[in-house]
């Protein structure tokens, strides 16, 4: 029994940066935006967390818990943000191509983190053998609910674990009550979904795309932060992020663009992940087991497309460049 | 829109679509937007490095093209050229094909596949022709099951085409597993003994760099003076007008993603072949995806991409050089890469769209 509920812990940790991820990338594409660059993006915020971080742990003698989440957590969306305004820049403003755009991002956000990871303290001369903020990722990991420890092993399974696995279920119910729910979110669907009605019936196309790609953009670089702070207990390793970042864009198709559903999903796909580590199979067939996750994704893809149920269908402009006077 | 509201509600400027953009015109812009990125390259480099900028640039070059160097350049570019030759066909259809990388390494793993079970046991000639043949087939395989889906259900091909590639990336970790049982993950010229490529005068690499060229040359008759090229280009530019001429819009998507799908086969079976004689799950290297960016630079152009690929790689192994000597990350590369992109892709909209300004004010000048 312990086994188990060790096993969903551990796929709810797998899972949450793939929520962040996925919440934002829904929130991005809903305004139509196809923003391959979200794995990028989910490296930068991750790396912009680590260097606040890195200078706070370095510069100060005594690491408050509160200034230890809230620094890393402002330099992350600030360098997420940067990130995503630069993509609504060039493919809003100056109408590029969104997937070669997006791709761009994802190869400058790759190499960025992994540039910073491997050579930030060479850069910065700090005498600090390697990378690692493990003072500043306790504060990430510190228990929110204190009561978890009588609980016995399911407790702990849901309720032992940092701020941020919480705050991922949150923003990802905010969403989905914010799209389903509310004016705004119907004029973000609108955009997506035709961007010249939504034009024609006064809603300012430009302003929803930026705001909903660089809000979608921020939780995503959330997602990356996670990862490093509380996963990978604030340490750096250069590609350990891996593809999670297009995992998370499998997800988005998996939940048929519903942030409600990305949350099982997200947890899902971590269970998937790490599957192979708690299941009697030979070694051999461990990339059979990983594959899973994207061939289920496709088994979705291909059902909702044929199905054609109208609700299940990805947004109709997603990927097209809106210009206002081509017809 | 930029829509800065003035008094009169009357807009700042606004935007038109250009078509009429004289060649020489759109190439200077091209130039300048890629000077412009080198300078802020430069710039970001002497951060990192403290080195003055010409001796960045001089290292930028002999790293690409130094001693001994000159031949490995040329052939990553060749490399370069045939995948994003292969993504065109489609890219010129509106297909959005980000699959390549994977189409790239499920041939790379028939080839490797061939090489491991039938080495040795039929002649080298005969091997070498079954090495392409499966190469071939399962780049089409691969290309035509997200086209089939596309053309009957309309089934988002990009996103389709980019889980393809994770799935071409675990099958080839489970050969891998089966292949070598010492739980290494690359199978490497020890075991994959049979069906080099000869070489020709003496030079490695030159039979793939030759076939790529005859490749670049097909392809550019192919898209430009062929009745299938014109189908493309019909149905990329609009697929009612297509239907309406009765060109089988179906017919076309799924020929031309079998014909991606083949030359992103033969890159396989080149980078396998012809060069690595090992196969890994890393072997396409990001190719498929930096492929669509060397392919929408050069406009879809066949000879155009021979320059794209060719400043994309003596980027990266210019960079590669500037990071090792300074002991920096080698993702360096990344980075500048990035900047340069950003640049041309944004340079494109002064090359499409026209700023008008409207002449209200006097004092307001052309921002560019």
């Amino acid at each position: 029994m312990d086994a188990l509920a060790q096993f969903i812990s551990r796929a709810i940790l797998q899972g949450t940066p793939l929520l962040y991820g996925a919440t934002g990338e829904i929130i991005t594409e809903k305004s139509g935006n196809l923003n391959l660059g979200i794995p990028g993006i989910m490296y930068i915020g991750a790396i912009s967390g680590v260097i606040g971080g890195f200078f706070y742990q370095n510069e100060s003698q005594s690491v408050s818990p509160l200034l230890a989440v809230i620094i890393p957590l402002l330099c992350c969306l600030f360098g997420s943000l940067l990130t995503s305004l630069l993509y609504c820049f060039l493919t809003v403003t100056l109408k590029a191509n969104q997937n070669v755009t997006g791709l761009a991002i994802t190869t400058f956000g790759v190499g960025f983190g992994n540039f910073f990871g491997g050579s930030l303290i060479k850069i910065l001369k700090s005498d600090v053998p390697y990378l690692s903020l493990v003072k500043i990722a306790k504060a990430y990991k510190t228990t929110v609910f204190p009561f978890s420890d009588d609980m016995g092993s399911f407790g702990k399974m849901i309720f032992s674990h940092g701020f941020m696995v919480y705050l991922a279920i949150i923003i990802a119910v905010v969403a989905g009550i914010f799209l389903k729910r509310t004016r705004p979110g119907l004029h973000l669907r609108s955009v997506g979904e035709n961007p010249a009605t939504a034009d024609a019936a006064g809603i300012n196309v430009t302003l929803y795309k930026y705001l909903a790609t660089s809000i979608g953009g921020m939780i995503a670089g959330l997602g990356g932060l996670f990862y490093i702070m509380d996963y990978s207990n604030g340490i750096w390793s250069n590609n350990g992020f891996g593809d999670r970042g297009w995992l998370a864009i499998a997800i988005v198709i998996f939940s048929i663009w519903k942030p409600s559903m990305s949350i099982l999903s997200s947890y899902l796909f971590g269970a998937l992940y790490i599957l192979f580590n708690y299941i009697n199979v030979p070694m051999t067939y461990i990339p059979l087991i990983q594959m899973l996750p994207y061939a289920v994704t496709i088994i979705v893809l291909i059902a909702t497309s044929v199905r054609k149920k109208r609700e299940n269908q990805p947004p109709h402009a997603l990927g097209v460049t809106y210009f206002r006077e081509e017809r | 829109m930029k829509n800065k509201k003035i008094k009169t509600h009357e807009p700042l400027f606004h935007i038109s679509k250009r078509t009429d953009i004289s060649r020489s015109k759109a190439i200077i812009i091209r130039v300048i937007s890629l000077l412009a990125a080198l300078v802020v390259c430069g710039i970001v480099t002497k951060i990192f490095t403290g080195d003055d900028p010409i001796s960045i640039f001089k290292t930028i070059y002999l790293g690409a093209f130094g001693t001994g160097r000159t031949l490995v350049t040329i052939h990553e570019i060749a490399i370069l050229l045939c995948v994003s030759l292969a993504v065109t066909p489609a890219f010129k259809m509106r297909f959005w094909n980000t699959g390549a990388e994977g189409q790239v390494l499920i041939s790379c793993l028939s080839t490797a596949m061939c090489m491991f079970y039938l080495g040795g046991k039929v002649s080298d000639g005969v091997l070498i022709l079954l090495m392409a043949v499966f190469a071939i087939a399962a780049g089409i395989i691969w290309a035509v099951i997200p086209a089939f889906f596309k053309a009957h259900w309309g089934t988002n091909e990009t996103l389709f085409t980019l889980m393809m590639n994770y799935v071409a990336i675990q099958l080839i970790e489970f050969f891998l597993k089966i292949a070598d049982k010492s739980g290494s993950n690359v199978v490497g010229p020890d075991l994959l003994t049979h069906g080099w490529f000869p070489k020709l005068f003496g030079t490695n690499y030159l039979l793939n760099i030759f076939i790529v060229a005859v490749i670049t040359v097909l392809l550019y008759i192919y898209l430009n003076y062929s009745k299938h090229g014109y189908e493309i280009s019909v149905v990329g530019e609009s697929e009612n007008t297509a239907k309406y001429i009765g060109i089988n819009v179906k017919k076309v998507i799924i020929r031309t993603m079998a014909l991606s799908g083949a030359i992103c086969g033969v890159a396989g079976l080149l980078l396998v072949g012809g060069a690595s004689h090992s196969i890994d799950s890393n072997l396409a290297d990001g190719r498929g995806f930096t492929a669509i960016m060397v392919s929408w630079l050069a406009k879809f152009n066949p000879s155009t991409m021979i320059l794209t690929s060719l400043l994309i790689v003596f980027l990266e192994r210019g960079a590669d050089e500037v990071s090792s000597k300074f002991g920096l990350n080698a993702d360096f590369a990344d980075i500048l890469t990035g900047i340069i992109l950003f640049f041309i892709i944004g340079c494109e909209f002064f090359i499409n769209y026209k700023i008008n300004i409207n002449h209200r004010k006097t004092n307001i000048k052309e921002e560019k």
